[in-house]
């Protein structure tokens, strides 16, 4: 399953970038750190190859660094903290957490309180930390 | 540099290919917000329009059940291709909950909304219908704020009630300068005038679709739907807006 989700994603991290760029003035970015979140499966191999072939069209030649945020759930109701782990969601609830990630609110309960209402603490989508490049 | 959320520098570019979008929104629930949003789409595409549903209302969709599009499931390629149901191009959160139930308060809306506008890839369409939830939450706000070009059709009953939560949206989309397409009064009963109370507001009275109790037998079947006196009464109301 090579470059699905992932192609959306970087097309808005790249559009997003040279937004950035544009406004700060930069001449030639040369570095995009990039904050992954856990929860949402991203296939860090699609995406590097995803954004490099997006950011050539934009003639666009940065490295990318990924940083990769693991993701944590706090129960609303009894305020439980636990870890995301992906092997507990079966293969058709893992691909929509992947798509939506929000829709871990479908398959995943507090393991404490059975509640479904928990909040993301950490670890949520795809995040861009710093843009660098040449004035 | 503060982080930066890359989906919203990309919604405008999912949404170019998009020559009209129609938000059907009310105040109240159960005023046939859902049916009037896919029965439009449907009455759209059947008149050869390139046409969309996405259905916004993420805790309780239920536009799939009035297409029948239970089984539904959009194709993957560089981000959500709808699938065709009845000629329109359909998304809903239903694809990725199936028949679970998905409680979401306010931050988790949003995210799913921008996540939906930023990874679905419409084809060159005439209309894209937005089947709103109802109320001044976090749907329409977001609406208001992601989604540039966007048009309102107001549903209400001939309800009190439900007029009363429609002078509110009405006010709050005039107050945010957003346009209004009109107003439709579903399930009249023609007691109760509903056109005297919109036209009061300087709002379009766009017409009246009279209860159908045979609607309720075609739900699941798009072309009965279409045949149902409630779709013919909508047809007349959607040709006299494009008029």
């Amino acid at each position: 399953m090579l470059v699905v989700h992932e192609w959306a994603l970087a097309e808005a991290v790249i559009s997003t970038a040279s937004k950035i760029a544009e406004r700060e003035g930069l001449k030639k970015i040369t570095e995009i750190k990039v904050k992954v979140g856990e929860l949402q499966q991203i296939d860090l191999e699609a995406f590097q190859f995803a954004l490099t072939q997006i950011s050539s069209q934009y003639a666009i030649n940065a490295t990318f660094r990924f940083e990769i945020e693991k993701a944590e759930f706090k129960c609303r109701i009894c305020g439980h903290v636990w870890p995301f782990d992906k092997n507990s969601l079966g293969p058709e609830a893992r691909e929509a957490v992947h798509v939506i990630p929000e829709v871990a609110h479908a398959f995943i309960k507090c393991p404490r309180c059975g509640s479904p209402d928990f909040e993301v603490v950490s670890g949520r989508g795809v995040w861009i930390e710093s843009v660098r490049g040449e004035r | 540099m503060n982080m930066l959320d890359p989906r919203l520098s990309v919604i405008d570019e999912r949404l170019k290919p998009i020559k009209n979008i129609v938000a059907v929104s009310s105040g109240k629930g159960g005023v046939g917000k859902s049916l009037i949003a896919a029965t439009s789409a449907l009455i759209l595409a059947k008149k050869g329009f390139k046409t969309g549903l996405l259905d916004l209302d993420f805790t309780n969709p239920s536009s799939h059940v009035i297409l029948g599009a239970e089984s539904a499931y959009p194709l993957e390629d560089k981000g959500v291709v709808p699938p065709k149901i009845s000629g329109i191009e359909y998304v809903s959160m239903v694809f990725f909950t199936g028949d679970k139930p998905s409680p979401l308060r306010g931050q988790d809306v949003t995210n799913a909304f921008i996540e939906v506008l930023a990874l679905t890839r419409w084809s060159e369409l005439d209309f894209l219908i937005l089947d709103t939830p109802p109320g001044l939450g976090d749907v329409i706000l977001d609406l208001l704020k992601l989604i540039k070009r966007l048009n309102f059709l107001v549903v209400t009953t001939p309800s009190k009630l439900s007029l009363e939560t429609v002078k509110k949206l009405i006010a709050l989309l005039r107050s945010l300068k957003a346009p209004i397409i009109g107003v439709i009064e579903n399930m009249s009963t023609g007691t109760y005038s509903v056109k005297e109370e919109i036209e009061k507001l300087n709002t379009r009275f766009l017409g009246s679709i009279p209860i159908d109790p045979e609607i309720e037998n075609a739900l699941g079947a798009p072309e009965k739907i279409l045949k149902t006196s409630f779709s013919q009464a909508l047809a007349k109301i959607v040709n006299s807006i494009k008029a």
